[in-house]
This record gives C-alpha cells, sequence and structure tokens, in this order.
C-alpha cells in the first residue's frame, strides 16, 4: 500500500503530482511539496539509517535543519552526497537516496553490535584505549576509520557548476517566519533594500503549521497575503531554499543558495548552488526556535519524534506518522499538537511530568478523548525498528523517585517536547552575548551588536500578536535609522495562537528503570550518541568545563553542531554539579550554521583558475620545444628541456656542459625588477643594502645583499645606476613581491622625505642570460654595442641595439662563466629569443633551465636565497662578511650583528660537503651530525641545504649549513638517510669550481 | 570581515588591506647608541592591547599606502584611521 499514512486533504502538498523516487533501492511514490522526510513517513517507513557509534536504529526527530538522525546518502555517482538530511531533502522525479552507517544493510547491521557493548564504549572511550602504545596508533587507526563515520564521500571529481554572489542591502532579514516577513514588511513599505532569506522552500515557518488566526485569516492564507504584499516590492528581494551560515564582523554573512537541488536534471545554465556573501547596513535575524527533545531512557528510537515535527508532517504536509500516539512533555504549548492529532483520528494519550495541569487544557483534551497521566514519565521505550511500548510511571517530583506502578502502553508514535530553545547560533557568531532566560529555561539574546536586531522567538518572545508588532516595529527602526520611513502602519488587531508557548521547565534528565550514570540510553545528543550517563562520565573524570565536556564527550560535534542537545547537556551539567545554567556557561558557536559544500565556497576558482599563473614572453616557446616546467611561486618556468628518451639527469648534464663548454641561455624574465627613481635613492640603497652604494658610477652594477632588522639575510640581487637619478633593481623571483613592499614600507612609515619612487617592472623586461665561453664572440655579431672585453668589463651594463630592439646589455653572472643578461621589452623577447636561437646555432646554443641554472650555481658556492638561508642566516654566517659594510654608519639589519646571539662564533655557517664515496647525492634537508647512533634522537649540527650531482666536477656536490662550519674544515661529518644507511662527508669550501673567477673574465 | 576606511580611497572590504602590527614604533635615530635591551625592546616588544589599539595597516590591493587605525580590539570596532605622520586621535 502506498501512502497509507497520508490523510486526504490538507497541507501544503499537490495531491495531484505524484513523484517517484527510491529509498534503499525501493520505489516509493510522494507528492509535489514533500520532503523526503515526510514522503517516507506517508509510506511508513520509519528507520531511516543508523546512529553513529552504537549503529542504533534512527528514524526522524524533527521536520528541519537540526536533524541529526535522519541523514541519508543522497544521489549516484560523482553527484552523490553523504549526510544530507531526510528533512531538507525535497523530492523529485527519479531522486535516490540510502541508508547510512549500516552494513549489510540498515534493517540488518553487523555494527549493531557496539549497542551491545555500549558498556564498553563511553565517552572517551579511544582515547583511553587506542592511544597506547604511540606507535600502533596508525594500526588501530585504520581500523577506527573504517568503522567509524556516516556517509560516504564521492570519488570522482563534482561535475556541477558553483556561483558566488556578492550583495550589497539595506536591511537582511534572516528567517522568513512570522518575524521575519513583518519586519521586511516593514522595511519593504518604507523603501528599503531588503533582502529576505529562508531555508525552506517556501516563507512562512511555522505559521505553515499551527492552528493560528490573524485578523479571521488563519495562518496560512495570512502568510500568503503578506507574501504576495512583498512580491509587489522591486526593492524586497526573497531568497528561498538559502541557509545563512556565517555572520562575521560589520555585518558580513554567507548565506548558501540551493539553486536546482530540488530538480531532477541540473540544467548547464543553472549552477547547483549559489554562495553569496552579503554586506549589509542592518541585520535582523528572526530565526525562530528549535524545539527541545526530552532525555528519557530509549528516547532514540525510530517513531520518536519532536511534537512539534509532528505537527508539521500532519499539517504542512498531510501526512499523520501514526496513529496511536503519546506525547511526552512538560509544558502546555505541546498540547496542540495531541489535539491536532487526536482530530485527525489518532488515538492519543499525554504523558505529562508536570503536577498541575490547567484545567482549561484537561477539558479540551477530555473533549477529544486524549488521556492524561499528569506527573507521570516515560521511563523506557520498546521496539527495535519502531517504537511500540513505553512504559510509564508515577514521579515523585520532590524526591526524584518513581512511586506508583508501572504502565505499559502500546504506541506507534512518541512526541517529546520538552520546551524550545531561540535559535542564537547566528547571533553568537556576530558575537552577540547570551543570557539564560530562568522561564524559558534557555539562552536568548541579551547584548546586540551594532545595526543588528533579534527579533521574535528567536529572541525569546512567542506571544504571537506581540511578535507580530514587535518586528514590524523593528523594520520601522531600521528604516527610520536610513533615513526611510513608511506610509502604513501595522493594521494588524487580533492574532493567537490556539496554546501559545510561554514556559518550560528544563529537564535534565529523566528518571528511568536503570540508574542513568552506568550505561542507560538517556540520549542526549542523537547524533554522536551521547549518553546522560556519559555527561556523568565527563564531570566524574574531571572534565567540567563546559568546553572540556563538549570535547570529551562529543556532544554538540556533529553535522548538526547540538541544535537539539545543547541546552539539553548544559542543564545536565547544571543538575549534576548543583550549579544555576548561567554559571555553567556555553560552548562558542562558529560558522557554518549547517553543513555546506566547500563546491560552493570556491565557485568558479577551480582549475585554471585557483591561482593566476604567470607565463614569461618565451612561455610558448618553452612549450613548443618540450620544457618540462616547475612552478616557482605563480611563475612557469623551464625546469629542464629533455630531448628524446633523456631524463632529468641526462637532460640537466648536457645543458650545464654546453654552457661550461660553449653557450647556453636562460629565459630570466621572472626575476623581480624594480625601477627605482628620485634624488635620494642612493642615500635609499645605503639603507636598504648592506654594502655601500654612494659611489656606483652610471652604468655600473653591484650585486647587494638585504636584511631585516634581526639581521638576517632576506633577498639578494644587482643593482644597477642607469643615470643620476634612476637605478633598476632585481631581486629573486619569490622574492619580488615582499621586497618592492619591503621598499614601500620604510618609504611610507620610516623616511617620509626621502624622494624615492618605487616601480615594479618584472613583467615589463624580457631577460635572456647567455653563458659560456662563446657568449661573447656570439652576442657581438648582435648588436651595436661595443661589448669586447677592454670596453665592457664585469659589472657594467650598457645600452644599445640587439637584433635591432632597444635593449639593456648586463654584464653579470649566476653560473661563474662569461655571461651577458640582455633585457628587452617584453614585446619584443620571443622576437629576440628567436632571433638568438637561430645565430646560436653555429655554437649550439643550448636552452637550459632551473635545475640547471641551480647546479651552476651551486659549483659556484653562490647561494639562492631562501634555499641556503632560512631566515635565521646572516651575512657573516654565508661567509658574506665582505658585503658587509664597515663604515656605514646605519643600515637595516646593522645593529643586530652585535647582538650577542648573531656575533657567537659558532653558529651554524655555510661550507661545502664532499661525500667521501664521491657518489651519493645527498637528499637537500638531509641532517648531519657529529655522531651517528642507531636511530633518533641524534645531536643535529646542520643541514644540508643544496644538493647536486655536478656534471663539471664528476662528483656530487653540496652546501650545508654546519655549526662553526668554518672553523672545522677537513672535518668529517656524517648524515644518517632516512633508508638508514649512514654517509660520511668531508667539509671544505663552499667553491667548487673555478675559485680564482677566471672563467668569468675571459 | 572589517569594513576599512582608506584615508585615500575611501571604505573597502578588509580583503583588500594587510595588517602589520602596532604603529607608532619609530625606527631608533642611531640603532647603534643603543643597548642590546633597548634594540631588543625596538624590534621585539610589542603592547598587544585589550581595548584601545592603534595599528599599521597598507591597502595592497588598491592604493599601496601605508596608514594608521585605531581599532578596540575587544569589539573590532574601527575607530579612526589617519595617514603616517599624522597625530594618534585620543581614544
Amino acid at each position: 500500500m502506498s501512502n497509507q499514512n497520508r490523510i486526504y486533504k490538507g497541507g501544503r502538498i499537490d495531491r495531484d503530482q505524484a513523484i517517484n523516487f527510491k529509498f534503499n533501492g525501493k520505489e516509493y511514490i510522494g507528492y509535489q511539496g514533500d520532503t523526503l522526510a515526510s514522503a517516507l513517513l506517508a509510506n511508513d517507513v520509519h528507520l531511516i539509517g543508523r546512529s553513529f557509534k552504537y549503529h542504533r536504529p534512527r528514524g526522524i526527530l524533527t521536520s528541519g535543519s537540526e536533524e541529526p538522525n535522519a541523514l541519508v546518502q543522497l544521489g549516484l555517482g560523482a553527484r552523490t552526497e553523504p549526510n544530507m538530511r531526510a528533512t531538507e531533502i525535497e523530492i523529485y522525479e527519479g531522486l535516490e537516496a540510502s541508508s547510512q552507517n549500516c552494513w549489510p544493510s540498515v534493517n540488518f547491521d553487523i555494527g549493531s553490535i557496539n549497542n551491545f557493548l555500549s558498556r564498553v564504549f563511553p565517552a572517551g572511550f579511544y582515547y583511553k584505549t587506542f592511544m597506547w602504545p604511540p606507535s600502533l596508533w596508525l594500526f588501530y587507526e585504520h581500523f577506527i576509520r573504517k568503522a567509524a563515520g556516516l556517509g560516504v564521500a564521492p570519488t570522482a571529481k563534482n561535475p556541477d557548476r558553483y556561483e558566488q554572489k556578492f550583495h550589497y542591502c539595506d536591511i537582511l532579514v534572516v528567517g522568513a517566519g512570522a518575524s521575519g516577513l513583518m519586519s521586511a514588511l516593514a522595511a519593504g513599505r518604507s523603501g528599503c533594500d531588503v533582502l529576505l532569506i529562508d531555508e525552506k522552500h517556501e516563507p512562512g515557518g511555522y505559521l505553515r503549521n499551527i492552528s493560528a488566526k490573524i485578523d479571521n485569516l488563519n495562518s496560512n492564507d495570512w502568510t500568503n497575503e503578506i507574501l504576495k504584499e512583498l512580491e509587489s516590492y522591486e526593492n524586497v528581494t526573497i531568497l528561498n531554499r538559502t541557509a545563512v551560515m556565517g555572520y562575521y564582523d560589520y555585518n558580513y554573512l554567507t548565506a548558501l543558495q540551493k539553486v536546482t537541488n530540488h530538480l531532477p536534471y541540473l540544467s548547464d545554465k543553472m549552477p547547483r548552488e549559489r554562495y553569496w556573501r552579503i554586506r549589509a547596513k542592518k541585520v535582523i535575524l528572526a530565526q525562530g526556535a528549535f524545539e527541545r527533545p526530552l532525555v528519557f531512557s530509549g528516547n532514540d528510537r525510530p517513531g520518536i519524534m519532536l511534537a512539534s515535527a509532528a505537527r508539521t508532517y500532519l499539517n504542512q504536509f498531510g501526512v499523520l506518522p501514526g496513529k496511536s500516539v503519546i506525547l511526552f512533555t512538560n509544558n502546555d504549548h505541546a498540547y496542540g499538537t495531541a489535539i491536532d492529532f487526536a482530530n485527525k483520528g489518532a488515538k492519543v494519550t499525554i504523558v505529562d511530568n508536570r503536577e498541575d495541569i490547567p484545567s482549561e487544557l484537561s477539558d479540551r483534551c477530555n473533549k477529544v478523548k486524549i488521556k492524561i497521566y499528569p506527573s507521570h514519565s516515560i521511563i523506557n521505550t520498546q521496539g527495535y525498528q519502531k517504537v511500540k511500548k513505553v512504559e510509564i510511571q508515577k514521579v515523585d517530583q520532590d524526591n526524584n523517585e518513581l512511586t506508583g506502578s508501572l504502565r505499559e502502553i502500546e504506541c506507534d508514535l512518541v512526541l517529546m517536547s520538552g520546551g524550545w530553545n531561540p535559535s542564537v547560533q547566528l547571533f553568537s557568531q556576530s558575537r552577540g552575548k547570551l543570557e539564560y532566560h530562568s522561564k524559558l529555561n534557555s539562552f536568548i539574546p541579551k547584548d546586540l551588536i551594532k545595526n543588528q536586531k533579534v527579533v521574535g522567538c528567536n529572541n525569546g518572545d512567542f506571544n504571537l500578536l506581540e511578535v507580530l508588532k514587535n518586528s514590524y516595529q523593528a523594520g520601522l527602526d531600521f528604516a527610520t535609522e536610513l533615513g526611510k520611513s513608511a506610509n502604513k502602519s501595522l493594521e494588524i488587531e487580533t492574532a493567537f495562537e490556539d496554546l501559545e508557548f510561554t514556559e518550560a521547565k528544563v529537564e535534565p534528565y529523566m528518571i528511568g528503570k536503570k540508574k542513568v550514570t552506568h550505561g542507560s540510553k538517556h540520549f542526549v545528543d542523537f547524533q554522536h550518541d551521547v549518553t546522560a550517563a556519559d555527561i556523568f562520565l565527563a564531570q566524574r573524570e574531571g572534565y567540567i568545563s563546559v568546553e572540556h565536556t563538549k570535547r570529551y564527550t562529543t556532544t554538540g560535534m556533529g553535522t548538526d553542531q547540538g541544535k537539539t542537545s545543547n541546552v539539553n547537556a548544559l542543564a545536565l551539567m547544571s543538575h549534576i554539579h548543583d550549579k544555576p545554567v548561567d554559571n555553567i556557561g556555553h560552548t562558542t558557536f562558529r560558522p557554518p550554521y549547517s553543513p555546506q559544500t566547500i563546491g560552493a565556497i570556491a565557485g568558479r576558482n577551480v582549475d585554471h583558475l585557483f591561482d593566476p599563473e604567470r607565463k614569461t614572453a618565451i612561455h610558448q616557446w618553452h612549450v613548443d620545444n618540450g620544457a618540462e616546467f616547475e612552478d616557482v611561486g605563480q611563475w612557469k618556468r623551464p625546469h629542464y628541456f629533455p630531448q628524446k628518451n633523456e631524463n632529468i639527469h641526462d637532460a640537466v648534464n648536457r645543458e650545464c656542459r654546453a654552457v661550461r663548454n660553449s653557450l647556453g641561455i636562460l629565459d630570466a624574465s621572472t626575476l623581480g625588477k624594480i625601477d627605482l627613481q628620485g634624488p635620494d635613492v642612493a642615500k635609499f640603497l645605503n639603507l636598504i643594502y648592506t654594502n655601500a652604494w654612494s659611489k656606483l658610477e652610471i652604468g655600473s652594477c653591484r650585486y647587494g645583499l638585504m636584511c631585516n632588522e634581526h639581521g638576517m639575510v632576506f633577498d639578494d640581487g644587482v643593482t644597477t645606476r642607469i643615470s643620476e637619478n634612476r637605478y633598476h633593481m632585481t631581486t629573486t623571483t619569490g622574492g619580488a613581491a615582499r621586497v618592492m613592499s619591503w621598499l614601500e614600507e620604510f618609504l611610507q612609515t620610516e623616511w617620509l622625505d626621502m624622494e624615492v619612487f618605487c616601480t615594479s617592472v618584472t613583467e615589463q623586461w624580457t631577460v635572456l642570460s647567455i653563458s659560456g665561453p662563446n657568449s661573447r664572440e656570439f652576442l657581438s655579431s648582435l648588436t651595436d654595442i661595443d661589448i669586447s672585453k677592454e670596453a665592457f668589463p664585469f659589472m657594467k651594463m650598457k645600452e644599445g641595439k640587439v637584433c635591432g630592439i632597444d635593449a639593456r646589455i648586463f654584464r653579470i653572472s649566476f653560473t661563474g662563466e662569461l655571461s651577458f643578461e640582455i633585457n628587452v621589452p617584453s614585446r619584443y623577447g620571443l622576437f629576440v629569443w628567436n632571433e638568438f636561437m637561430k645565430h646560436g646555432k653555429k655554437y649550439d646554443i643550448t636552452p637550459y633551465g632551473t635545475e640547471s641554472m641551480h647546479v651552476l650555481r651551486a659549483e659556484k658556492g653562490f647561494i639562492i636565497v631562501g634555499q641556503d638561508t632560512d631566515g635565521s642566516v646572516t651575512p657573516k654566517d654565508i661567509n658574506m662578511d665582505w658585503i658587509v659594510s664597515k663604515k656605514k654608519e646605519d643600515f637595516l639589519g646593522k645593529r643586530s650583528f652585535s647582538r650577542s646571539d648573531t656575533r657567537r662564533t659558532d653558529r651554524k655557517q655555510l661550507v661545502g660537503l664532499l661525500v667521501n664515496d664521491k657518489k651519493t647525492v645527498l637528499p637537500e634537508g638531509s641532517y648531519v651530525v657529529d655522531e651517528a647512533k642507531p636511530r633518533p634522537p641524534m645531536d643535529m649540527i646542520g643541514h644540508v641545504s643544496s644538493s647536486y650531482y655536478s656534471p663539471t666536477c664528476d662528483h656530487p656536490i653540496a652546501l650545508a649549513l654546519i655549526k662553526n662550519g668554518l672553523n672545522r674544515m677537513g672535518d668529517v661529518v656524517k648524515i644518517p638517510l632516512m633508508s638508514g644507511k649512514v654517509i660520511d662527508a668531508t667539509i671544505t669550501d663552499s667553491i667548487f669550481y673555478d675559485k680564482e673567477g677566471a672563467r668569468n673574465n675571459e | 570581515m572589517f569594513v576599512i576606511k582608506c584615508p585615500y580611497c575611501g571604505e573597502r572590504d578588509q580583503t583588500e588591506f594587510s595588517c602589520h602590527g602596532e604603529a607608532h614604533i619609530a625606527r631608533p635615530e642611531n640603532p647603534e647608541t643603543l643597548t642590546d635591551e633597548e634594540w631588543g625592546e625596538y624590534l621585539f616588544i610589542r603592547s598587544n592591547k585589550k581595548g584601545i589599539h592603534y595599528e599599521r595597516w597598507t591597502h595592497d590591493h588598491g592604493c599601496r599606502r601605508w596608514f594608521n587605525v585605531m581599532r578596540d580590539t575587544v569589539s573590532d570596532e574601527i575607530l579612526a584611521t589617519y595617514k603616517m605622520g599624522e597625530e594618534k586621535p585620543k581614544s
């Protein structure tokens, strides 16, 4: 039989539009307007999944985003999503969903053995059991991970598109229930730019589910009237199916809009979800409240749900989830649900733990044949896959003990209501302070932040007429603050809810047959299977801070973030410590409000749009000629250029030999370049670099080291004086932006009187570095500049034509060979490169990549900042004291060189390392020790910073930072490798080739 | 996320800016004359205030200018922004 729990009329579903869907492989029919939860309940399916830890059968507890139990795996293949709340999924034709956390099936789940072993799985079980010995954790973890977890993540790439939207508005209203609609109406009528957001598929909130009358209209019709007016305003935007996820400083909020999740097919034109980033001048929170479960033994069985949820299924979806109903409550409001159910033909029994039931209530219950048991409590429930019986007994409230005889009542549905908790999550995220309300026994907003209001149940106000009026007024007040006003006041005369919520005690737990402290099944947090006993245990073991209790028991840490459990857990702690809840405090709410997809946060910033790629003017040539690339920051740099069948070593050896023997060419365009102009540049450089700059002549280049104020090397490069007041600075590729900021910082914050202007020109110049003994002969045929040895010495710069293009040639070298760096405007870069390749054939011109560049410079002992230095290295440590001026009075970092620590002579210093076996290339980063032991710890005296096989020397070479290294030339040290092997190496000078520098001056 | 009023460009989103810690710590005129302790004070010691705090920010993805911000570290309210070299506003 299909839809056996569906009533014939009523609700907001369309019975003419049947929808076919599958749950656990079985076909069902629902109707347009159903959620998966309502459609399953209509088909009398109560068992939805298994719980996290004990694998207990679980059903549907709520009807909204607070659902802890009814989590399903939704969809198939690459689009499958785990942990989706059945209470929020709108069904569509062909929907497929399945239970989670069960094997082989939800009806027979092997893991449920944990339920019987629960005495050995208390809170903190994993911490206590599997953490010792530490070395076995990896072994345990494998099995724990397999056993734990809920749904399954998709393995294929998500094919959907996600969008982002920035939105600015006058007033953002969160929640479109009774209060939110009123605030939006007032603001809308005033002409404010309003954004109204609601997480359900249609606005109205609780007004859709209750028996309320507003000015002679029932609440449903009244809501439709208000919506019609709101929709007529161009200045009002209403977003359904949208949940506000984060509330950050200065009224910046994020929201996730489910655009097409409720449709069977995703069109290419529409995104799946849209992530809103909203900046609102004013925010009105109107999120309503969540009903509080009661904590009694066996309160988690399928067929046990919140009273308000059941009422929603009945009135909004036309589903009677049970015909023999027990309502367990402590407040008047829940009686409304009981009466609704009785009116629809259900047999209803009320178990109320209060002694005095207002006579008005008992009279009304009598009329519809509802039996009430006052002063009674459910002390246990029965039924494995669905509740079938409750055990009730009279409770002596004063002595907190059971009296009278035990009574069993058969049933197919148990409703519970322990009062209402305002939904303060977003308010709390915004840094609003909460206070404990003694009548509601829950937390309500206390201190508002600027430009924020909280209205309705969200603020702890439950009287409908008051809520409507106050919420409208809140909208008006904000409009006035924004300089706008409404021409209409609120005309509502009467509004009343059949039975309104006024107060409820908070119930730490309901006494049961079993002592609550030991293994009883009083569930506080349904999703994480945290019982009252676990909370007791945590207190006994000393986790008495609320934050500690949370983490030790994991209460409130599920995907629902404790929306139904937090207040009950606090009440229990308050009971145990005999302290008011105020003094227990509460945990911190953090974004997101409910689970959200990473895809939406990423939006379109995926794949090649994730991070910008920077390419030089020569890039396409590199691609066409088979370069393997390396990422250097955002730059794509050729790593090496393999020819047929060459591996990286073959290619690098060939490239290096070409440079040493004939002619190599490197695309060095990524080098940072900064144009410095102004009368004070030399003075400025004197303070920025460690060496002296005052006497640098026009057309001369100088190498410089930059230190930070701690005296540590932070960048290096060559700076050239182009003209009287103009300098060209180069930096490391990775450090370009950092250096630019560094210069700007000092010019703008310390030396405001200096006239220096910095402009980044990295992208404006293409830099071709040609290197090798044939470079002069080669270049001389392509330029009008006299580049003879006499006319163009080392560290000079000349301007002229190269291949007919205006160029600057720098006579500098990073390989130790005779080299020229040719700078041409980027737009001519590829042309000049191609000319070079054409004319260089004669010399077998060889393009080389960053790997060869590294090898060549290491052979010469040239450092790379960031590789051979790590922010804790002074110029002296890298044996570059020669570049530190002793005469200059001041420069950045100078004072720190004489601090006691930097003055030490046994600091780690840069030296060369030669392996004694002449063949092992040490892994970079290897630790260096004096004495190798069979296993760590060992006393580390340094580490290998650069290491390569040197084709020029025909043996491996390495640079290392070693304690007191400069005074230990010739000493043999040990390098223990990950494999356990220990390599001996000898400390040497850091220059391995052409120590005299003769080749550069050919 | 803050809205910051750059003294040169006006109100912009925080993502365009970066913060550089406490303001009004001038680099000593003659570092060489300082004791290690005094130099260490300049390098390392910052006030970490609860309440009104003055700090340096840059409008990186805008005018690239440095300026100062007066912020309440408890509420994160920005009470004033002002140009480098200007007197700090009274709290």
